[in-house]
């Protein structure tokens, strides 16, 4: 990404090459340029610019109410960008709806979880399958044989999905009816039953006990390493961002205050400024 | 065999009592039990059970509520009306006639949904609900001012019974707001083998991919785009499909009489459907069954009150109404439910000690 | 210009007015039936906009209105304004009625099962008037005893009724905004209405506030029966049906819940149907009157004056 592209009001920022050994030389997955919003006159999200390879794990983090979901809400095509464009796998999303840039390959959870609470488990995940699943509507109609085929791969590879994520023994149990830690990892076994190239969770910890926290931290990594995809994640729990996350993106304001590997990041005076506020005597 | 059973003892209990019911009517009439005039119901119940299952489809599975399902039925019927004169003499097969008039039914109205849902399915909520309103009222309205004669030349139609220019011999099918001559074609059976193609069309669409999709839609709008669900498509597979059945029931009704009238498919007809599909539960294809045919009846069955009967089917709706869904009613019949139990357990363990001391002796 | 060709231009001319009377004769017309519709869109609005339901028993209210209007008028001998109160007075009972009996033991569930309780005391309130008072038509004399107007020598009619419902109807809907935006337990309604859980919170009682509304909105009705049978003079029990239908078509119209919005559109529905009554086809004003409203949605999908609340996400 070319040095000139970027607003001028920036933060200056060491940018190292984030990218893991193995995504070098290969396009990116997510290919986020001068993104911006405005919402009536107000400017939610400004000169957003980012990339991520195609394994990586990053990391989007900043106070409230600095505009992280807002840029989830974008890369999924929720809202249209007032500004920039974003290229998923090399290809522009202007105008696509959401669930085509998922069938592009974005997925994503919900900082506020959105299952199918009157569904089983195991439906929801079926239901992120809808389009891997190889059934004409007719077939469907008249339960010809390709209708029991693609159920039976269907069901075969849903309780694979719950299975990964520790899910398998509540398949049956009605969605809305599942603990909040569950419920999180629901929401993204069916993220990841739609096949996705990235995957983009707005606070996966928020509510889990530390417990659950450092098994969520274990589950994002065997996602990237068993799936080989992507994953970008918005939270407020610094241990699990520190930790897990290979590049770190701070915003403030709506814009991006700060990009980095997790130790710049720590270090870097405009976050801690974000974060803890400037100091008086400065 | 049990997870059979529990996936899809559902849908077998739906179709057994469909088939037992139908298999007990003709038994009572062909041992001559019913007056005549029980026997006139069995049709317009067929039909009604038909049109409370597909609005289920749509308001139930998909969460939307539509206030127009009459004027589907509407066009069905003319549509079937007018198929069958067309085809009287061509074909001399009265069954088969009826049965090309009822696709003939589901196809023009499923166009209809189609034309409908376009715009209607970007609307939301309680709009939806007006639009669809609007509409039913729209296709009455033509209906109601449609002329359609035959005559040699083939079929003609107008809005002014003046501008129809039939040639010699030609024959009115439709006039207008004096609404169509039908012909008495429509049998149970048939209307039973609907209520089964009907059944097999809802029942295998909830549960396959397209159902869990729309149901997702319902649960979920936002969630359901974000794993890939164009919501437009599923919202309108579910319309048009209840569209062509409200179509098919249609044409079997048109097909019942020997007239009728534009005037039957309106507001408060598709309101009475709903009210079935409500009270039946909704996304219950077995509830909308057995609300449509004892609601049918009800008022049918209180003709000997006379004018007391309306008043008394609206306290009916009301507290039936009440009653599912008031905390407080149910707070009220759990106690109630409790005490009987209780009072019944009670009186058993009084006897069963007796009997048990019977039985040492 | 030869004397043909002046004959010619004075008939057209003649003719021209004849047209532009009658177009204002429309409008007045479309502005009058309008205005009815409004006064009914505002009833159905305030209940939307509070109570978060679809009181499809509105439109009966304003039939047992009429009903208790004519009986006051024709069998007590009392004067039209008395029979205007004494049904205001009654409506009011009913609508608190109504609501506690019917709808407060809903609260919170969802609003289809309201719906359909809705549609039970519609055909309630019906059957009742019919067991009551008869299924045959009376006919209502008019409440208003103002001279018509008369311009351009007559080819213009103002009647008295006209003049009333328009002037009603403004003063309804003035005093709905300030009552609203002034009062205390105005604001109270429209905290309810923006967030019933919060507005709780804060201390407002929201069954006492929904329940004024229904009884503010069934007085409004009383008033809309009065003045639709002074110009609609036929009563009879399902009077009151299509007018509801209408005048929540027009509340939708306008922007549901808004109360400029629902005078907007009652006023606007009431002179699409006399338009296209006069100048297209008589038997199809229905069906234009709803693809007027079907064009507005799809362009405004949240009526003309009502605001889109997108959901978060």
């Amino acid at each position: 990404m070319k040095k000139d592209n970027y607003p001028k009001h920036m933060v200056e920022v060491t940018t190292t090459n984030l990218m893991r050994e193995q995504d070098k030389g290969k396009l990116p997955v997510l290919d986020v340029r001068n993104l911006g919003i405005d919402f009536g006159g107000l400017t939610a999200v400004d000169g957003f610019n980012m990339t991520i390879g195609p394994t990586e794990i990053s990391g989007l983090i900043g106070p409230n109410g600095a505009g992280k979901t807002t840029i989830f809400n974008l890369l999924t095509s929720v809202y249209q960008p007032t500004r920039g464009s974003i290229l998923v796998n090399g290809i522009d999303t202007k105008g696509m709806t959401t669930a085509k840039v998922n069938r592009l390959g974005v997925a994503r959870t919900f900082q506020n979880i959105r299952l199918f609470t009157d569904m089983s488990a195991l439906d929801n995940v079926k239901v992120g399958m809808h389009n891997s699943i190889k059934c004409g509507f007719l077939s469907s109609l008249l339960r010809l044989p390709p209708y029991f085929k693609a159920e039976k791969e269907a069901n075969k590879r849903a309780m694979e999905l719950l299975e990964f994520m520790g899910l398998a023994d509540i398949a049956d149990v009605k969605a809305g009816s599942l603990p909040y830690g569950v419920q999180r990892r629901l929401e993204i076994a069916r993220a990841l039953a739609t096949n996705p190239s990235i995957i983009l969770l707005d606070e996966p910890a928020a509510g889990m006990n530390p417990t659950e926290t450092e098994e969520l931290m274990h589950q994002i990594r065997r996602i990237r390493d068993t799936f080989q995809i992507a994953i970008f994640l918005i939270e407020h729990d610094m241990n699990l961002v520190m930790n897990v996350c290979e590049g770190i993106v701070v915003v403030n304001y709506g814009r991006i205050i700060a990009k980095g590997t997790p130790e710049q990041i720590k270090n870097n005076p405009a976050v801690i400024e974000a974060y803890l506020g400037k100091k008086e005597t400065d | 065999m049990k997870n059979w059973l529990k996936k899809n003892g559902k849908n077998f209990a739906t179709y057994a009592v469909v088939i037992i019911a139908f298999i007990v009517m003709q038994v009572l009439s062909n041992a001559g039990v019913l007056t005549r005039s029980v026997k006139g119901y069995l049709i317009p119940i067929c039909v009604y059970i038909v049109l409370a299952v597909s609005l289920n489809l749509v308001v139930g599975i998909s969460g939307e509520l539509s206030l127009g399902h009459a004027g589907f039925m509407g066009v069905g019927a003319f549509t079937g009306v007018v198929i069958a004169a067309c085809l009287k003499g061509v074909i001399d097969n009265d069954i088969l006639r009826l049965l090309l008039a009822m696709a003939g039914g589901g196809v023009v109205a499923g166009v209809a949904g189609v034309l409908i849902g376009i715009p209607v399915l970007r609307l939301r909520g309680d709009y939806l609900a007006i639009v669809t309103l609007a509409f039913g009222e729209i296709l009455k309205n033509i209906i109601g001012n449609l002329y359609i004669g035959k005559d040699a030349l083939g079929l003609h139609f107008a809005f002014k019974a003046e501008n129809l220019h039939l040639a010699e011999g030609g024959k009115k099918i439709l006039e207008g707001p004096m609404g169509a001559a039908g012909e008495k074609l429509a049998t149970f059976g048939v209307g039973f083998a609907l209520i089964l193609f009907t059944l097999f069309v809802v029942l295998n669409m909830v549960n396959s991919k397209e159902g869990r999709a729309i149901k997702a839609i319902r649960d979920n709008r936002i969630a359901a785009e974000s794993v890939g669900i164009n919501v437009t498509a599923f919202k309108m597979k579910a319309f048009v499909t209840a569209a062509v059945l409200a179509g098919m029931a249609g044409a079997l009704y048109g097909l019942n009489f020997a007239s009728v009238s534009a005037t039957k498919f309106d507001f408060n007809t598709s309101i009475d459907i709903l009210v079935f599909v409500v009270l039946g539960g909704m996304g219950n294809i077995l509830g909308s069954v057995i609300a449509a045919a004892v609601l049918y009846v009800l008022p049918e069955a209180m003709r000997s009150l006379y004018d007391y009967r309306m008043i008394l089917y609206a306290i009916v709706l009301i507290v039936v109404m009440l009653m599912t869904w008031s905390p407080k009613f149910k707070q009220m019949v759990q106690i109630v439910t409790a005490w009987i139990k209780d009072s019944v357990r009670k009186l058993f363990k009084k006897s069963g000690k007796e009997v048990g001391l019977n039985e040492e002796r | 210009m030869t004397e043909t060709d002046l004959s010619a231009f004075v008939i057209d001319c003649q003719e021209r007015e004849e047209t532009v009377l009658s177009f204002i004769q429309s409008l007045i017309n479309g502005i009058s039936i309008g205005a009815v519709y409004a006064i009914i869109a505002l009833g159905y609005t305030m209940v939307y906009g509070i109570a978060k339901m679809l009181n499809f028993a509105h439109g009966d209210v304003i039939m047992v209105g009429a009903y208790i209007s004519f009986c006051v008028t024709q069998y007590l001998g009392l004067p039209p304004i008395v029979s205007v109160l004494a049904a205001m007075v009654v409506c009011t009972l009913l609508g608190i009625l109504i609501e506690g009996l019917a709808y407060k033991p809903l609260r919170g569930v969802p609003s289809l099962a309201v719906l359909i309780t809705a549609i039970g005391v519609s055909y309630f309130l019906q059957n009742a008037a019919q067991l009551i008072w008869g299924s045959a038509p009376k006919i209502y004399p008019s409440v208003v005893a103002i001279e018509p107007v008369q311009l351009f020598g007559g080819q213009i009619v103002i009647t008295g009724q006209v003049i009333v419902t328009v002037v009603a109807s403004v003063l309804i809907m003035v005093a709905l905004t300030l009552f609203t935006g002034k009062t205390k337990i105005g604001k109270a309604m429209r905290a309810v209405s923006e967030d019933r859980d919060a507005a709780q919170l804060m201390g407002i009682n929201v069954n006492r506030t929904i329940s004024t509304t229904f009884a503010i909105g069934s007085a409004l009705a009383a008033i809309a029966g009065v003045l639709l049978c002074s110009t609609v003079p036929t009563l009879m029990p399902t009077t009151g049906s299509m007018p509801g239908i209408r005048a929540f078509t027009a509340a939708v119209f306008g922007g549901i819940g808004s109360i400029p919005g629902a005078m907007l559109g009652g006023i606007l529905l009431g002179v699409i149907e006399t338009f296209s009554k006069a100048y297209l086809a008589s038997e199809f004003s229905d069906a234009i009157v709803f693809l007027v409203l079907i064009l507005v949605l799809l362009v405004k999908p949240a009526g003309l004056l009502g605001k889109q609340v997108q959901e978060k996400v």
